[in-house]
């Protein structure tokens, strides 16, 4: 368990593994990222001392859960259970595939069943774009998470089994108990879920090695399984240009530190716990923090709000067809289109046929509902000088504005800063008003109009919202006077050309667009970018934040799906 | 996994005032929770609902039918005699589905015997109990709209796939979520009784403490369970008195006014949040075992009363909190 640099990832998640199935209940489960052989030795080692059970994404309430088996009970003419996977897995763990990809309903019953003890899980997280990941609720409540993506080996993978268990290990003392807590802090794990983990995980590596109580080298171990592959922030940076959205450094390390000298010797301990993060830390997460990105666990979540499948939402009626896919059974439908041939088909059967209705698949009816296709509002905001600061200020009210009513009826938002000469997607489609009031307080004003980059920022975006399935519009507020062109060379003429090229690219997508002139004194550019985007026009004479957002709803009234 | 004991819950004070006077008085709404993930919001929830006394209700009535629900509901509740049974806590899953919820018909009667029955869904089961909803802001809206249309009148109503049932639905809603990841609509904010906000705890001992804690009681839930039951004894004993207390209260003109003012100055419009307060503030004072409702209980509550219900305010950065309190202190100095 020594530290080497060389050390292949897949050493962390075998001893990972060796955790987990000696102490499924405990540790809950494990997330294995990165789809590579070294994974699937990883599994198949796993396997052979827990009981996996392959889950399915398309996998219904029903088999997940237990419930009537509806074809079983056709045809037997009596009412057959099936038992739901959660149960047939129990004392064992479920293995989801692709779970990147989990409905945010499926996470939400595994989750209570985590809770509950009654199931344990290994999620396979096959993401590979950044804001790809399994649900956040289940990684959350799942101690180990271990990326294979990078790892060389396969052979010869397997899981010594335990010398010890982890009764016979001591709790942990209060020396240890502090030197995970500061650690935790140092690297900015807020949940105290993942603390109790650690914690565990500790007692769990001195029982791997039948010691009677957890040592240094466990908690190190631990700190590196549990709480690295959380970690939000890297420890002792001096809090050189923190990642603004991390919490302020904690006041206990403080404390301690103008403390007795025996508290001093538990800092020591923490101290090598945090050094010993540091080395575990991956670089990607180096990457990430210094994009001042949000680490994936809390940039992705939300699912369930995202992927409306089409088994929710307002019941529109019944129509022909077999209740699968996530299709619910119209049951008084089914029974009403069976009732009109009872007789007929009791002639059929002959009196061989006791029970009370008789039923054949063409009877069955499943329901229908109405499902509105989210709508994502994308405002490309001009930031550059020209566009004065005082209405830029304007501009941010009336995104402001907009977001309060979207999260009314359910739409969402999405910014595009454009200033200087680049043009940025500074907030992802969201329905968080919180997010968004912070992102755009923080938006700087000044520089020049590459107007043309924000019009392909602002198509892409619109692009990747309707590959998804929902519709997406767009908002630009700008004074229309573009003097950087698409390149980022400066010159007014180019420019010009280029966002009318721009724009007419977003006119040929057929997306829908609303231009805001937010200039002082409008001139023709704002209505000529208007025309050739295909949209309307707005040209604003001093307005507050409130009359922008009631031009804009009686313009184009926001969340009624297209 | 073993009940957590309710006073064992280290820090969590907003929290734990705000279930309390849930319980002391259930109509006063539900509650919801902001606040990250593994901050121990469902254990505490959880926890309360292990804390309070068994009920009696009728034996194997789906509802758990009280008396008067019997009287009240006759031909639907169980006529069956009064047996104890624990308060009921149900977990709802983010994915449940609007059958599984407020019930549907009972497949397995149907197909047996084509017989049209009602199978009871979550909110039957939740009557006269708790029923928590974890990351509520994510769940369907019409489920969110559903749940708090029954929330509020104490009775579920069915009439779809041809039934038509009505049977008693009484419960605490207590919803969480992190308002990071979406937020919920204002109208349905401003139907929760009390809304908390729920931090990870900063302090290292705090910390340390709860890893102690939670240990313990994984390693032996029983005798963890023994040493808090004296604590969690005295909580019950405080819940009951001040059940008992609150019809007794009522606040005076002067409290109704402060209550009126504080609402005003702070924009929390409509007369929920001057309702809710009053009630609130009824509830802690019942809780606290004081002989009158006084400006002080009204303050005390105004934060977890007030502070989901007000307008959210563009050109005003600072949060709801910050304004109530800022606003307590321009009012009442």
């Amino acid at each position: 368990m020594t530290l080497d640099d060389t050390a292949d990832p897949l050493d962390d998640a075998v001893l990972a593994a060796r955790l987990f199935a000696l102490a499924p209940a405990i540790f809950k489960g494990m997330v294995l990222r990165g789809n590579s052989p070294a994974r699937e030795a990883l599994v198949a080692a796993l396997g052979a001392a827990v009981t996996l059970r392959r889950m399915p994404g398309h996998i219904d309430d029903e088999r997940l859960l237990g419930g009537i088996d509806l074809a079983a009970s056709l045809s037997a003419g009596r009412p057959i259970r099936q038992t739901g996977l959660i149960e047939e897995a129990r004392g064992g763990a479920l293995l989801a595939g692709m779970a990147e990809r989990m409905d945010g309903s499926i996470a939400g019953r595994l989750a209570q069943a985590l809770d509950e003890g009654q199931a344990a899980l290994v999620l396979l997280d096959d993401a590979t774009e950044p804001e790809e990941a399994p649900p956040a609720s289940l990684t959350e409540r799942l101690a180990f998470a271990c990326d294979l993506s990078t790892s060389r080996r396969w052979q010869g993978v397997e899981l010594a089994p335990a010398v010890g268990t982890l009764a016979q290990v001591a709790p942990l003392d209060d020396d240890a108990l502090r030197a995970l807590a500061a650690t935790a802090d140092a690297l900015g794990v807020e949940s105290v879920r993942a603390l109790i983990f650690a914690g565990e995980a500790a007692r769990g590596l001195a029982a791997l090695d039948g010691r009677g109580a957890a040592e240094k080298g466990d908690l190190t171990g631990a700190v590196r399984l549990v709480l690295v592959p959380r970690a939000t922030r890297l420890p002792s940076q001096e809090q050189e240009a923190p990642p603004e959205d991390q919490p302020p450094p904690p006041e206990g390390e403080r404390d301690d530190q103008s403390d007795s000298e025996q508290q001093q010797q538990e800092l020591d301990l923490s101290d090598i716990l945090v050094e010993a993060a540091k080395a575990a830390i991956p670089a990607d997460l180096l990457a990430q923090l210094a994009q001042g990105k949000a680490p994936r666990r809390s940039s992705s979540s939300g699912t369930g709000q995202k992927r409306k499948a089409a088994t929710r939402g307002k019941p529109l009626g019944a129509r022909p067809g077999m209740p699968r896919g996530g299709a619910k059974l119209a049951l008084i439908d089914s029974l009403r289109a069976a009732v009109p041939w009872q007789a007929v088909r009791r002639r059929e059967a002959g009196g061989n046929d006791a029970s009370a209705i008789l039923m054949r698949k063409e009877d069955l009816r499943i329901r229908r509902f109405e499902e509105r296709a989210a709508r994502v509002t994308i405002f490309a905001v001009d930031a550059s000088g020209s566009a004065a600061a005082a209405r830029l200020a304007e501009a941010k009210g009336a995104v402001e504005l907009m977001l309060g009513q979207a999260y009314v009826t359910r739409s969402e938002v999405a910014l595009v800063a454009f200033r200087g000469t680049s043009a940025e997607l500074i907030l992802p489609p969201t329905r968080s008003l919180t997010r968004a009031r912070r992102t755009l307080a923080e938006l700087p004003g000044g520089g020049g109009t590459p107007l043309a980059m924000g019009l392909n920022t602002a198509r892409e975006v619109a692009e990747a919202v309707i590959a998804r399935g929902r519709s997406a519009a767009l908002v630009i507020l700008t004074d229309g006077r573009a003097n950087i062109a698409a390149d980022g060379s400066p010159g007014r003429p180019q420019a010009a050309a280029d966002a009318e090229s721009a724009a007419k690219a977003i006119y040929a997508r057929g997306i829908d667009a609303l231009v805001v002139d937010i200039s002082a004194r409008p001139g023709p550019e704002g209505a000529a970018l208007a025309a050739a985007l295909g949209g309307r026009f707005l040209a604003l004479p001093r307005a507050d934040a409130r009359m922008i957002t009631a031009a804009i709803n009686a313009v184009q009234p926001i969340g009624k799906a297209a | 996994m073993a009940r957590f004991p309710f006073s064992a819950i280290v820090g969590q004070d907003e929290m734990k005032q705000a279930l309390l006077i849930a319980a002391v008085d259930p109509s006063i709404g539900g509650v919801m929770v902001f606040g990250d993930r593994g901050t121990g919001k469902s254990t505490a929830a959880r926890a309360l609902a292990s804390l309070l006394p068994p009920i009696m209700a009728a034996d194997g009535c789906p509802y758990g039918a009280s008396k008067e629900d019997q009287a009240r509901y006759p031909g639907v509740c169980g006529t069956g005699k009064m047996v104890k049974r624990a308060v009921p806590f149900v977990d709802m899953p983010l994915g449940a589905t609007e059958d599984r919820v407020i019930g549907s018909l009972d497949l397995e009667r149907a197909l047996r015997s084509g017989e049209k029955a009602f199978e009871p869904g979550l909110l039957a089961k939740a009557h006269r109990g708790f029923l928590y909803i974890d990351e509520i802001n994510l769940l369907e809206d019409h489920l969110v709209d559903l749940l708090l249309d029954v929330a509020a009148s104490g009775e579920n109503v069915v009439e779809r796939e041809g039934l038509s049932v009505r049977h008693p639905a009484k419960f605490v809603l207590i919803g969480s979520g992190n308002p990071e990841e979406g937020e919920l609509r204002p109208q349905l904010l401003d139907r929760f009784g009390l809304s908390v906000e729920v931090r990870s705890p900063k302090d290292i001992e705090v910390r340390i403490a709860i890893m102690r804690l939670v240990a313990e009681n994984e390693r032996d839930p029983e005798s963890f369970a023994a040493r808090w039951a004296g604590e969690d004894e005295a909580i019950l004993k405080r819940v009951a008195k001040g059940k008992a207390r609150l019809p007794k209260l009522e606040a005076g003109d002067d409290v109704l006014r402060d209550a009126a003012n504080l609402c005003l100055a702070v924009g929390a419009d409509g007369l929920r949040g001057e309702l809710t307060l009053m009630r609130a503030a009824r509830a802690l004072a019942a809780l606290e075992g004081a002989k009158s409702v006084t400006r002080k209980h009204m303050i005390a509550i105004a934060p977890l009363a007030l502070r989901h219900r007000l307008r959210r305010d563009v050109l005003d950065e600072t949060g709801s909190t910050v304004r109530i309190t800022r606003a307590i202190a321009e009012l009442f100095g």
